[in-house]
């Protein structure tokens, strides 16, 4: 049987909004995929300790506060600190073009704003996580 | 404090002796490798047996919604007060048709989630019933490896018969909650028979009290001799922590009393030969998948259903890996 994907979505800072994550949750679980959600106001410290002890393949914050250029890179930044190098970071949000580039430049591989289908974000997840051995 | 990072390209023992070293990554490789079916188990099981009977485990079982992951929350907290290290592995249920699933758990374990004597793993039961995973033994015998003294094992939502948690715990902790049923639901079969210690939650609402009688009166009419252990009936409230103390103090009174009956072992061995026999079923399965045998399946299924052969038959002539068709 080959590796069944596993996924953190992860709502960092102050932001209550999390239907949008719970959409993108079910999408990927009924995808087949193991979804671990750890809740609201989460700090990027929890995020990263929590995708390094589920071993996850991926991991989707969803940020729709405005403070997507100070979380996400310090989530990435985090992940890298325990060597989790391989670990891919996507996001979304309501989050201007502008900043969708330049937070591509930091390793956060893609940001997936408002009108995304979600049989787009599952197929994406599907091709970009990276391929493991066992 | 600097991060320690698992060194990559690791070999089996090396990932091993980097997670006894407080490496969280390398504790999650070696779940992850407990869960997959990869050669590389059979090694590291072996590994493992250096460090069997190590760890206390503590299982929790329940309906779902009665307040087990908060409860898993307060425990922790509070065997972390000892100083001892703790692993939790959260158990949900897998869909039985896209085989995802979605694991919460950690929604209510923010106290203790960022404690570094706390690991939290969140396991799905990959369509295996009974309340646990197929992986569960090994990944017990993992965390035990690694130095965890207590491994708390959450298992999904139970309904009345899910309780293979009793061969794998050594002190199971059931909850409830008021207002899940009347005193009959107390005297039926299955979940309510498998407690060391029983728990009323969320005793801040009505109907408790009389659940805690309930449950009791189920206790004391239990064939039990005089040094049997009589499960005590407890009510916590386990968002505030209220109560949870004393859950502990049971916890640990009745480890005492595995160690000196001698039930300790009893339960070990009953424990290990439940883990035997599910290696065994499932080699049987992988050995009989590799040889084709999902289509001599098939063709049995037709044949049976063509009225040529019975199912006890067909499963004896899978079993023989006879060719199906008619008898």
């Amino acid at each position: 049987m080959s590796h069944r994907i596993r996924v953190l979505v992860a709502k960092p800072g102050l932001d209550g909004h999390d239907r949008g994550i719970k959409v993108v949750a079910r999408a990927l679980r009924d995808a087949g995929m193991e979804v671990i959600y750890n809740g609201l106001h989460q700090t990027p410290d929890q995020i990263a300790l929590t995708a390094v002890q589920e071993d996850v393949d991926a991991v989707g914050l969803s940020i729709l506060s405005g403070a997507h250029m100070t979380l996400f890179p310090e989530v990435v930044r985090l992940l890298r600190e325990h060597g989790a190098n391989d670990v891919l970071v996507f996001g979304g949000g309501i989050i201007p073009a502008r900043d969708v580039e330049l937070l591509a430049e930091m390793d956060v591989a893609r940001v997936f704003t408002p009108g995304s289908s979600m049989a787009e974000i599952v197929e994406w997840v599907r091709e970009n996580v990276p391929v493991r051995e066992h | 404090m600097a991060q320690k990072v698992l060194a990559e390209s690791s070999n089996v023992p090396d990932l091993l002796a980097q997670a006894q070293e407080g490496v969280p990554r390398a504790v999650a490789r070696l779940i992850s490798m407990a869960e997959s079916t990869s050669p590389l188990r059979r090694e590291l099981a072996g590994l493992l047996m250096a460090y069997s009977g190590k760890s206390r485990t503590i299982g929790i079982t329940g309906p779902p919604g009665v307040g087990k992951s908060t409860a898993v929350n307060s425990l922790v907290a509070k065997l972390r007060e000892t100083g001892a290290r703790v692993a939790v592995l959260a158990i949900d249920p897998s869909s039985p048709f896209s085989g995802g699933a979605l694991l919460g758990d950690r929604v209510r374990m923010h106290t203790v989630a960022t404690d570094p004597g706390v690991y939290i793993r969140s396991v799905s039961s990959r369509g295996h019933l009974g309340g646990l995973a197929l992986s569960t033994p090994l990944a017990v015998r993992v965390l035990e490896g690694v130095g965890y003294e207590y491994i708390v094992i959450e298992t999904v939502g139970t309904g009345q018969s899910e309780v293979e948690i009793v061969d794998h715990a050594d002190t199971t902790l059931v909850f409830m909650a008021p207002g899940t049923g009347d005193g009959v639901q107390a005297d039926k079969a299955g979940i309510l028979e498998i407690g060391d210690v029983y728990i009323v939650n969320q005793a801040d609402r009505p109907g408790s009290e009389k659940l805690r009688n309930h449950l009791r009166q189920m206790i004391d009419l239990g064939n039990r001799s005089a040094d049997d252990w009589k499960p005590p009936v407890l009510l916590t409230i386990a968002q505030t922590g209220e109560g949870i103390a004393d859950v502990l103090t049971e916890v640990r009174q009745h480890q005492l009393w595995l160690d000196s009956t001698g039930s300790a072992h009893h339960r070990r061995v009953r424990r290990v030969r439940a883990e035997i026999e599910t290696i065994a079923l499932a080699e049987l399965r992988a050995q009989q998948q590799g040889n084709g045998s999902q289509s001599r399946l098939d063709s049995l299924a037709e044949s049976v259903v063509a009225g040529e052969c019975d199912p006890w038959f067909a499963a004896q002539a899978l079993l023989a890996g006879d060719i199906g068709g008619s008898p």
